[in-house]
């Protein structure tokens, strides 16, 4: 077994690493074995359900989860294994010697409907009142085991309090069937380590250090532990009602931002495979529903691409030109809320490396309630700014009391992917049924640079897109091709690249005041990195703080989400490696298929630097909107 | 404070019989590998702790496994109610159990052992400590053993914190590595990847205690006593009505009906094997005889004469397992529950036989269903009970309430 040295997962909950062979009859590295009688040979350190599952055997899970390490606990998944007088949980075993394997005898059957009824026995709720109704992992194998009674009795009262205390999580254990996926989530796959399991016996339940609100300890509300769950002990905290609210409200202006990866998962919510992207039809549904106003959060991904852009070139230029010691690089990109929360509570020592911009759901926050009211001469009291966004954690952002610079909160409600597709189907709508529109002006549609934003190693290629153009003159697709800038892409967790630049052009228009010439860059190489998940995050922060090869990064993209945002804790559930890639490979193909691809290209950003960011980039006007500070939390808990 | 150590004048068979302390480390060292495990597989020697898993295989496997660490650790966590054996060991015989853990270490190649001793038993530490700093001074301990070139090998001392589940031998190691005690998925084994992922031999205190003796006197001399699956002698912790309670040694195969004249019981009704994860045996089948082929048991013996509540001690028993129970998998953590509530339904007369024999059948898949020996072997005294008991309990209670 692997035990990282940074991991804290306790070692029963991480993987095997399979002994070498001594049985000679596991030659060559595969074993023989049966399954109900029908033969087969797998890899060695197979297990029985990966070997079940290319067999096409269904075995029931519940604790076990394809992003996770193994924990065999729930033990609906057991099997019989010849030799062996107890049953065997098909997760956890691996097969290492030629086995007999029987996957539905009456033992194992009886096993799991009674595994099943001691869960619902102890699990307050009834379905139909329920978030995960249709969508349940328990409810799911209640029906496949034919489950019509409770034959342990069932609990009539929920047994814990609501923990409600988070803008973005909800924990509801009066749910958990203690499967402690969030458990692991969160300690092993995110390495943060929120959740864990307290007390022993019948007063197992998972909680928080000391029992503490969630709120208030170093949560980061990434939300990957509400995907992972299995059932709707945790979930989302879901402003749908005061959105409606404001929806029918005639005295209110409505307007909503679409974030990409939503738009390239909310078809899995209707029942589409993974992979499809609804952007054009989520316009219309979101007209139809009542929205005053639909707008696309690429377009200030594309600002983001300006502001964030600017403020490396002005760092590079102090540091590089000025000589200044106390400029801070690399710098960190600061569009993950969950990214920002993870390095106030675990280094905050590197605030500032963190870019000053905000994210772009609260750049376009922060503009509906100036210049868009300006424009459309209305008072921005009356203005209610949602965003949808993959992600948990933006709903604890655009709640953050630093995020009102224009004297009003910049986003009223941060809105998941699966909370817009419930209140899409409450007005009637079947998603993919709807025809295609365009996003409104005078956002109008953005460039394909803000589209990938929503994949690992995405915010990264549109800067270079652009920073190539501007500090080189020459067209990116001289150096990629189509633009396509490869070695960011994909799920590797750390990617690192570095680009020469040999020659460089004359300084653009928009930059000439902060930087007369671009000489200082001749000849340099550009050193970025790309981090998804907080787990790789924290990899790339322990080199940095061990001066390591990050240490000479100029531009490091972080997402706290593995996958980025297309994985996010907002989106639709299930989420696997392979949902994953789907959903990436639908922003990239909606990428490639625009005319635009360029953030500096998009005519709308241009004209806004124009009309109302008079100042250019890290202008005045845009240091107050479009920037914010950062807080000093620490690994402490009150 | 005062030494704990104390020399009882015991007399016994095999692990009370003579033995002088250091005596079993020279002849190991003196023989070597190879002859300690035939001497140990000839005497048949099974795990004490309860599971029964023959030591010499154990320690051939650890052994075997390649790896430049690996530790022996001898579970003192002694948790098992009604069981006092280990403590009597390792108050009054520490010398058998460290220079087993010696004799163990030099055997599978550890560099460490520790002692894994019950969070109770912390008024110990300091004579322990104290004993095995003395056998440091006589280089029985630390490095080149006995003058043993390449052989060094020390004992730590670490104390539990008070969970039963940490006996479990992987929910041990756990423990000892700072997490949660809840046991792992096997495989691995211990043997391969224990203690820091290195191959771990995880031993009981009577185990250890016995393999000084085994080594200096002879696999044969050891099989002499017991019964042929069941080798040698045990040490049974006797409780409850009898006039003589206590720590005793006796062959293996010693019938239920010997064991009560000794200590001097009478009027009994019912034994309970095993502690309240073993069975409970009524006056009908007293002439069963304890041993691994028959009621088997890690020590413990519980005596409960005519006066008795069957099913109120059965009540203790499910309330112990509904709190000890890890919380881990889902057949223990609410299993228990489930038998404990139908016991409460029994004691007010409000259930059916029907929902009884309903909890019988969940006992029964609970004992292969649960992730560890806690919850496989925590219906046990549910399921002979209720089977053995079941006048008393049943029809007497159960009167008009069907
Ligand atoms: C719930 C549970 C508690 C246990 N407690 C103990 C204990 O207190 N002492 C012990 O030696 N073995 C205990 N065991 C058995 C150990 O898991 C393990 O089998 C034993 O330490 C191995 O040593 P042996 O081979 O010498 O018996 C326990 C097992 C279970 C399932
Ligand atoms: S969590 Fe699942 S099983 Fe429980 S009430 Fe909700 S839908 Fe039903
Ligand atoms: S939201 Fe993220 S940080 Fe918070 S408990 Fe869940 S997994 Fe952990
Ligand atoms: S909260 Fe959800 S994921 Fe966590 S243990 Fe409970 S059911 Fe499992
Ligand atoms: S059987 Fe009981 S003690 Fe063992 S893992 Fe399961 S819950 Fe924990």
């Amino acid at each position: 077994m692997k035990k990282d040295k940074t991991s804290r997962t306790p070692v029963s909950q991480q993987p095997f690493e399979v002994e070498k062979p001594t049985d000679t009859n596991t030659i060559g590295g595969t074993v023989s074995i049966e399954i109900n009688g029908e033969k087969m040979h797998v890899p060695l350190g197979t297990t029985i359900l990966e070997a079940c599952k290319e067999k096409k055997v269904h075995i029931p899970t519940l604790c076990h989860h394809e992003d996770l390490c193994v924990a065999g606990v729930c033990r609906v998944c057991v099997v019989e294994v010849e030799g062996f007088k107890t049953l065997q949980a098909a997760c956890a075993f691996p097969i290492t010697s030629p086995i007999k394997i029987k996957t539905s005898t009456p033992l194992v059957r009886k096993a799991r409907r009674y595994v099943i009824d001691l869960l619902l026995s102890e699990h307050y709720g009834e379905c139909y009142s329920c978030i995960r109704n249709q969508n349940c992992e328990l409810q799911d194998l209640a029906h496949e085991y034919g489950v019509d009674g409770y034959t342990f009795g069932h609990v009539s009262k929920p047994t814990y309090e609501k923990d409600t205390s988070s803008y973005s999580v909800i924990r509801d254990m009066s749910k958990c069937i203690l499967c402690k996926r969030c458990v692991r989530t969160c300690i092993d796959l995110q390495e943060v380590g929120v959740l864990e399991a307290i007390d022993r016996g019948d007063k197992t339940h998972i909680s928080t250090f000391m029992e503490k609100p969630l709120a208030d300890v170093i949560c980061i509300n990434c939300g990957q532990c509400i995907n992972r769950c299995p059932t709707a002990a945790l979930h989302a905290n879901d402003p749908s009602d005061e959105i409606w609210e404001a929806i029918d409200n005639p005295k209110k202006h409505v307007v909503i931002q679409t974030a990409p990866s939503p738009r390239a998962a909310i078809g899995e919510c209707f029942g589409l495979e993974a992979g499809h992207s609804m952007t054009m039809e989520l316009n219309t549904a979101l007209k139809r529903i009542g929205f005053d106003g639909v707008f696309d959060t690429n377009f200030t991904a594309d600002l983001t691409i300006f502001e964030e852009g600017t403020e490396l070139i002005i760092r590079l230029k102090k540091a590089l030109v000025d000589k200044d010691a106390s400029v801070k690089l690399p710098q960190f990109t600061s569009c993950s809320p969950g990214w920002v929360k993870y390095i106030e509570h675990f280094y905050p020592e590197y605030l500032d490396n963190l870019s000053t911009a905000k994210s772009p759901q609260q750049m376009f926050g922060a503009i509906f309630k100036t210049f868009y009211a300006q424009q459309k001469g209305i008072d921005p009291k009356d203005i209610v700014s949602v965003a949808v966004m993959p992600c948990s954690a933006k709903k604890f952002e655009c709640n953050r009391p630093e995020m009102n610079s224009s004297g009003y909160k910049d986003v009223d409600y941060g809105l998941t992917t699966r909370e817009l597709a419930k209140m899409i189907k409450e007005a009637g709508i079947f998603l993919p049924e709807m025809p295609k529109s365009h996003f409104d002006s005078p956002f109008g549609d953005a460039s394909g640079a803000g589209l990938i934003f929503g994949a690992t190693g995405g915010v990264m290629e549109a800067a270079l897109r652009s920073v190539i153009e501007f500090v080189t003159g020459n067209k990116t697709e001289d150096i990629f091709a189509n633009a396509n800038i490869l070695p960011l892409r994909g799920f590797e967790g750390v990617k690192y690249v570095e680009l020469p630049i040999a020659n460089v052009g004359p300084v653009p228009e928009i930059l000439k005041h902060l930087v007369p010439s671009w000489d200082f860059l001749k000849g340099a190489t550009l050193k970025v990195a790309v981090a998804h998940g907080t787990a790789n995050a924290k990899k790339i922060m322990e080199d940095i703080k061990a001066g390591g090869k990050f240490s000479e990064c100029h531009f490091i993209e972080f997402m706290a989400c593995p996958g980025g945002c297309i994985g996010g804790g907002g989106q639709p559930i299930p989420t696997t490696p392979e949902i994953r890639k789907k959903r990436a490979e639908a922003i990239y193909g909606e990428d490639s298929s625009l005319e635009m691809r360029k953030s500096h290209e998009n005519p709308h950003v241009i004209k806004i630097y124009e009309d109302f960011f008079k100042e250019g980039p890290c202008g005045h006007l845009s240091h107050k909107l479009l920037h914010t500070h950062y807080t000093k939390r620490g690994k402490f808990i009150a | 404070m005062e030494s704990t150590i104390m020399k009882k004048e015991r007399k016994g068979l095999v692990l009370f019989s003579e033995y002088k302390r250091g005596e079993g480390i020279r002849k190991a060292l003196e023989v070597g590998r190879e002859n300690i495990l035939f001497e140990l597989k000839s005497s048949k020697l099974k795990g004490r702790g309860g599971a029964g898993f023959p030591t010499a295989t154990k320690w051939m496997l650890t052994a075997a496994a390649i790896s430049e660490e690996k530790f022996l650790v001898c579970n003192a966590d002694e948790g098992e109610p009604g069981t006092f054996k280990d403590r009597v060991l390792l108050m009054e015989y520490p010398e058998l159990v460290f220079d087993g853990m010696v004799i163990g270490g030099y055997t599978i190649g550890a560099k460490e052992g520790i002692v894994y001793l019950r969070g109770e038993y912390e008024y110990m530490l300091k004579s322990l400590e104290d004993y095995l700093e003395q056998m440091r001074k006589d280089n029985l301990l630390g490095n080149k053993i006995l003058g043993k070139k390449d052989f060094n090998f020390d004992i730590k001392i670490r104390l539990g914190a008070g969970a039963y589940v940490c006996g479990e031998e992987t929910a041990l190691i756990e423990s000892l590595e700072g997490c949660r005690g809840e046991s792992r998925n096997r495989p691995p084994y211990p043997v391969n990847t224990g203690y820091n992922n290195r191959p771990t031999s995880v031993n009981n205190v009577e185990t250890l205690a016995s393999v000084p003796h085994i080594v200096l006197k002879g696999g044969d001399w050891y099989m002499k006593v017991g019964t042929d699956k069941s080798s040698g002698s045990k040490l049974f912790s006797v409780s409850g009505d009898c006039n003589k309670p206590g720590v005793y040694e006796m062959p293996w195969g010693t019938s239920i009906r010997e064991l009560l004249k000794v200590v001097e019981a009478e009027n009994t009704k019912a034994v309970q094997v095993g502690g309240a994860s073993g069975i409970c045996i009524p006056e009908s089948q007293f002439d069963r005889k304890l041993g691994y082929e028959d009621a088997a048991t890690g020590g413990s013996i519980m005596i409960f004469n005519k006066n008795r509540d069957m099913l109120h001690i059965l009540k203790n028993f499910m309330e112990f397992f509904v709190e000890e129970s890890c919380g881990q998998c889902t057949p223990c953590r609410i299993g228990n529950v489930k038998l404990l509530e139908g016991v409460e339904m029994m004691e007010k007369g409000e259930f059916t036989f029907d929902y009884i024999e309903k909890l019988k059948d969940l006992g029964s898949t609970m004992q292969v269903a649960s992730k560890c020996g806690l919850g496989q072997s925590s219906p046990n005294s549910f399921i002979t009970i209720l089977d053995n008991f079941k006048d008393e309990i049943l029809n007497k209670r159960g009167n008009g309430a069907a």
